[in-house]
């Protein structure tokens, strides 16, 4: 039996077709279909519950900070309370385990996983710090993302202050007099906040918020908002046979962290110098057709080079997009390629990320 | 519309004298969500029944179109592939997939009429 989220009566209530995704029974779409939610989201404010992901609390004092940087490779000692990163769990040869977002907070560290990977994220995490730390996956939590131009606005008419926070940066307010933590962050290429709450008090904030303009949305325009922000996928576009330098996600590593410890940190910096074989990229095609994951990738010369690790159409850009991997020697911007769709060879170009460009408020440089 | 047939891998098809018109019925599309690409058959190539005649890819997946009878194509509707959110517009109307000059008159027999088929959708969608 698939998990349900707190808010699973009240996607129901507003027409959500429902599939299982790792393990939960989550909106693919609502009513409005993934085009009209993906391009509201880009206008407005949309909703979306992602409490199927990992919230994962460790607590602890100054040698937290020490024995994580021995698993994440960023410099968690420049982090200030509530600011947050983006980072990965990797293992010895530097494939990512699970790619997530860890934030400093007074008592110790969240860190945000990926739904299909928390259970073995923690095992790692723990394993890896001993007993000396308290880890609590926490499942009485639910955690909402609004997102979209509008997001402050809406937000900061419920909970006031939280159009202060800067990107990447979070802090604890109050819903109704229950604690609730919130970041200004998220995963569409839109300008927005990730709101943790309990449970028991998730439906009720949601309901708040939906009184504005701002509409639910489900997992499938969450996929091609991301795709156009040049964002990936962990399980489509990262994995254990990946490793952040050949994703193109070198900036993730922490500078002053490429001459220190961490799983996969030699590969890591034989990567970073010497260069890697493969390489993520951005790939338009040059007509409407859509080039899914696992499509093979051609040279000019007709060289298989690659394989596409996501592909959609962007509602925003109006284009069929792509992303994934070529041998490095075909990397450059604007290299002819072509993709085997159904037999044929569809001519196609490598491009820059993003495709759409995004609506960040600048606070910390992190992209 | 007596004229209008229907196929359990949800085409309709609409016959004026031996030329049948067929696209994928509003049931499919709703099943489909947004479609954002569309692929024909080339004019002058002939479909055998049940055969692959075209795709439709939603934001989601690609589907097969399949052909309810075989014949030649002798049209083909560019409206929904320069413009494929017309399929979930109007499926059974202006976005039409291709036009046929029908094989065999008998292969009409297989299909069903629109009573039999908005039973066998709401049968299939359950």
């Amino acid at each position: 039996m698939a998990k349900k989220t707190s808010l699973y009566n009240l996607h129901k209530k507003h027409g959500a077709k429902l599939v299982e995704f790792a393990g939960y029974e989550m909106p693919i779409q609502y009513k409005d279909g993934i085009i009209q939610e993906h391009k509201f989201t880009r206008s407005n404010c949309g909703i979306f519950d992602v409490s199927h992901m990992g919230q994962l609390f460790i607590y602890g004092k100054e040698n937290l900070t020490k024995d994580l940087e021995n698993i994440f490779p960023i410099d968690l000692k420049k982090l200030s309370v509530n600011q947050s990163k983006y980072s990965f769990l990797m293992n010895e040869n530097a494939g990512i385990h699970d790619d997530l977002i860890i934030t400093k907070i007074s008592e110790g560290y969240l860190i945000i996983l990926n739904a299909a990977c928390k259970e073995q994220d923690f095992k790692i995490i723990k394993e890896k710090l001993n007993t000396v730390y308290d880890l609590q996956l926490k499942e009485d939590l639910s955690l909402i993302a609004l997102q979209g131009p509008e997001a402050k606005n809406v937000l900061e008419a419920k909970i006031e202050g939280v159009s202060k926070l800067k990107f990447m940066n979070g802090g604890n307010f109050k819903f109704l007099d229950k604690n609730i933590f919130i970041t200004r962050s998220g995963y569409t290429g839109e300008d927005g906040f990730e709101i943790s709450i309990e449970n028991n008090h998730a439906e009720k904030f949601v309901e708040e918020i939906l009184k504005k303009s701002a509409k639910l949305i489900g997992l499938g325009a969450r996929d091609t908002l991301r795709m156009e922000a040049g964002l990936c996928l962990y399980g489509n576009d990262i994995d254990k046979n990946t490793t952040p330098i050949e994703a193109n996600l070198k900036w993730a590593i922490s500078k002053n962290r490429i001459d220190t410890d961490y799983p996969g940190s030699k590969i890591i910096k034989k990567q970073i110098q010497s260069g890697v074989e493969k390489i993520r990229v951005g790939i338009k095609p040059e007509s409407r057709v859509i080039a899914r994951g696992n499509t093979k990738i051609f040279s000019n010369d007709d060289k298989e080079i690659g394989k596409i690790t996501s592909g959609t159409f962007g509602p925003s850009v109006d284009h069929s997009i792509a992303m994934g991997y070529v041998d490095n020697r075909y990397s450059d911007l604007n290299t002819k390629l072509f993709l085997e769709v159904r037999g044929k060879k569809i001519p196609a170009n490598v491009c820059n990320l993003p495709f759409y460009k995004k609506n960040y408020v600048k606070g910390e440089i992190n992209v | 519309m007596s004229d209008v047939k229907y196929s359990k891998e949800h085409e309709w098809l609409k016959l004026d004298g031996d030329v049948a018109t067929i696209g994928i019925t509003k049931h499919a599309t709703e099943m489909l969500g947004d479609i954002v690409f569309a692929e024909l058959p080339e004019k002058g190539s002939s479909v055998e029944k049940d055969g692959t005649a075209g795709v439709v890819e939603s934001t989601k997946a690609a589907s097969d179109v399949y052909t309810p009878v075989s014949g030649e194509v002798i049209d083909a509707n560019q409206i929904i592939v320069d413009d494929p959110s017309k399929i979930n517009a109007d499926p059974e109307g202006e976005a039409w997939f291709f036009k046929l000059k029908i094989k065999d008159v008998k292969e009409l027999d297989t299909l069903m009429n629109k009573d039999e088929y908005d039973k066998f959708a709401k049968e299939s969608s359950q």
